[in-house]
């Protein structure tokens, strides 16, 4: 007893803690009751999926046992392969998807600021934006020297529409008292920008990242499929042309959990970019 | 109070109008209005919605342009017909619906003024800002995001953070419309210490007769939309105020008439189909 009190006020009073005590935190976060609401709901799927192969419910007859899934996916797991794949897919989201923020918020942020710029570029842009990422796949394979490249191009066709227009709704959002306040207070124009429209559009950026990741993914499995050499789209639908269905699953599975993946990414980079923003 | 010679903050309004989109649906928001607030003065302007209040604040804050007259700060010219200067920082202006900045904490919002002129040091304000919510009881706080205020909170930092440029005229647009009547009378105190404190020029609109009265020397009443000066009331009650003086007999008459002038107003207001009344 006496000896976790001492370790106690010794974590109280090193800001580095130690590494048990680091473990410890650690495993809190992980085993505590709103994890194990998620388990339990996981685990739930898994039986009625079970239910539904065992009672042979009329068209989902070739549906694999979740226990045949379990079995490959812990095979394909130990090999590199599997991993390779799931780096491919992650490697094109990531270029992708940054190349479109870099480029789609600084394009967002002119076309809130400056309404010249907008009466020049936006009809152009509502014109290209409803032309759906997968409508792009055909031209891409043909301009880009490579697939890799036609790939990036179109996950970064579609995160970036998504994000322009929550750049300018971001922007659009920003009540005009703040400028004025920010004005009254002695700000230049140039800290306009940086204290008060960047940060103030915000929350927008970041909800275009939400929606876009998921748009990227979406467009990454269909390019992948049609186009790519490799990638978690291109295993799931190389099994298919096999008629592998348990790996078809297992092929699904490793894109929900890959999407999930960066979706907890950009809900990390949201907050770490917001702390004033209420946890709820 | 409203002797201070040495004290800038001295704001005339001379024959001003202003007219929104005048080539189009040509809405007539202020006629011909003249008046004199004088250097350390608390002037509290009442009239109906709509009638034109904040419209004013705009023009002496340099947020917009006027159609006729001028106004004159201290003798200089700051707005006219062909002369519009920007928002500047001594006069600063707490908004009817809030301004602070959410992403900023209650330190940084106060300190932000200062620091963006180049004022202070980022040490300074911070000590300064420190001072002044330790002054009025708000220690504790400099680390919490606006959000996490209380709306009555949140006003008394945005005040702060006007003080602290130690502005010639503090604006308030109906600064505690919404509060509760506890949370008002708090506020009233607050306001009330912070200038007895450090007595400047204050352009307060309210809705709140009470308000009016209780916290002005001078009470402006407009009229109803186009707005004109309806009638000016000096309030001589002594400072600094309790709430006590709401049963005094000279509050009452003074109530009294600020509320007769307003009720005319408001009628005529009710029967122009305005809805709201002051």
């Amino acid at each position: 007893m006496s000896v976790t009190v001492s370790e106690s006020r010794n974590v109280v009073q090193r800001p580095t803690k130690s590494t048990p005590a680091r473990l410890k935190i650690l495993l809190k976060k992980v085993f505590n009751f709103r994890s194990l609401r998620g388990v339990v709901s996981i685990l739930v799927f898994a039986a009625l999926w079970q239910l539904v192969v065992y009672y042979k419910v009329p068209y989902l007859k070739n549906l694999p046992y979740p226990r045949d899934v379990a079995y490959d996916a812990g095979t394909a797991a130990i090999t590199s392969d599997y991993w390779i794949h799931w780096g491919k897919s992650l490697m094109r989201i990531f270029i992708g998807f940054i190349a479109a923020q870099l480029i789609g918020i600084p394009i967002g942020l002119a076309m809130g600021i400056s309404k010249t710029f907008k009466q020049f570029t936006f009809p152009l842009f509502e014109i290209l934006r409803p032309i759906p990422p997968i409508a792009w796949i055909p031209l891409a394979i043909l301009f880009w020297p490579t697939r890799e490249l036609s790939i990036y191009f179109l996950v970064f066709i579609g995160a970036f529409y998504i994000q322009v227009i929550n750049v300018i709704q971001g922007v659009s959002n920003i009540s005009v008292n703040l400028k004025w306040a920010a004005l009254s207070l002695g700000a230049k124009p140039r800290d306009i920008f940086w204290r008060i429209l960047l940060p103030g559009s915000l929350p927008s950026i970041i909800t275009g990242m939400t929606v876009g990741m998921g748009v990227a993914w979406n467009v990454l499995i269909a390019a992948e499929m049609i186009a790519a050499k490799g990638g978690l789209g291109r295993t799931t639908w190389e099994a298919y042309t096999n008629h592998n269905i348990p790996f078809i699953v297992v092929g699904m599975v490793s894109i929900g959990l890959a999407g999930s993946f960066c979706s907890v990414l950009v809900r990390w980079v949201g907050k770490k970019a917001m702390p004033w923003t209420k946890k709820f | 109070m409203a002797d201070g010679q040495q004290t800038p903050g001295a704001i005339s309004i001379r024959h001003v109008s202003k007219i929104y989109d005048p080539e189009g649906v040509h809405v007539e928001a202020m006629r011909d209005c003249t008046f004199d607030i004088a250097a350390g003065e608390f002037a509290v302007i009442v009239g109906p919605s709509g009638c034109g209040k904040t419209t004013l604040l705009n023009a002496i804050a340099g947020f917009d342009n006027i159609t006729a007259g001028e106004i004159y700060l201290d003798g200089e010219l700051i707005s006219s017909t062909r002369h519009q200067i920007k928002p500047n920082v001594d006069r600063m202006v707490v908004f009817q619906n809030g301004a602070l900045f959410p992403w900023k904490t209650v330190l940084q919002n106060i300190t932000y003024g200062p620091i963006v002129q180049g004022r202070m040091s980022k040490k300074e304000a911070v000590a300064r800002a420190r001072e002044m919510l330790d002054m009025v009881c708000l220690t504790g706080l400099e680390d919490k995001y606006p959000e996490e205020l209380s709306s009555g909170v949140q006003r008394r930092v945005e005040i702060l953070g006007a003080l602290i440029n130690e502005p010639r005229v503090v604006m308030l647009d109906e600064p505690f419309r919404g509060l509760d009547a506890v949370a008002k009378t708090v506020m009233h105190e607050f306001l009330m210490q912070l200038f007895c404190a450090s007595p400047r020029t204050m352009f307060f609109i309210t809705h709140d007769l009470d308000e009016a009265i209780f916290l002005g020397n001078k009470v402006v009443i407009m009229t109803t939309r186009p707005a004109q000066i309806k009638k000016i009331v000096t309030v001589d009650l002594p400072w600094p105020r309790e709430h006590s003086i709401m049963n005094s007999k000279r509050y009452i008459d003074l109530k009294r008439e600020v509320l007769d002038a307003v009720h005319e107003e408001a009628k005529k207001a009710f029967e122009a189909g305005e809805r709201e009344m002051a």
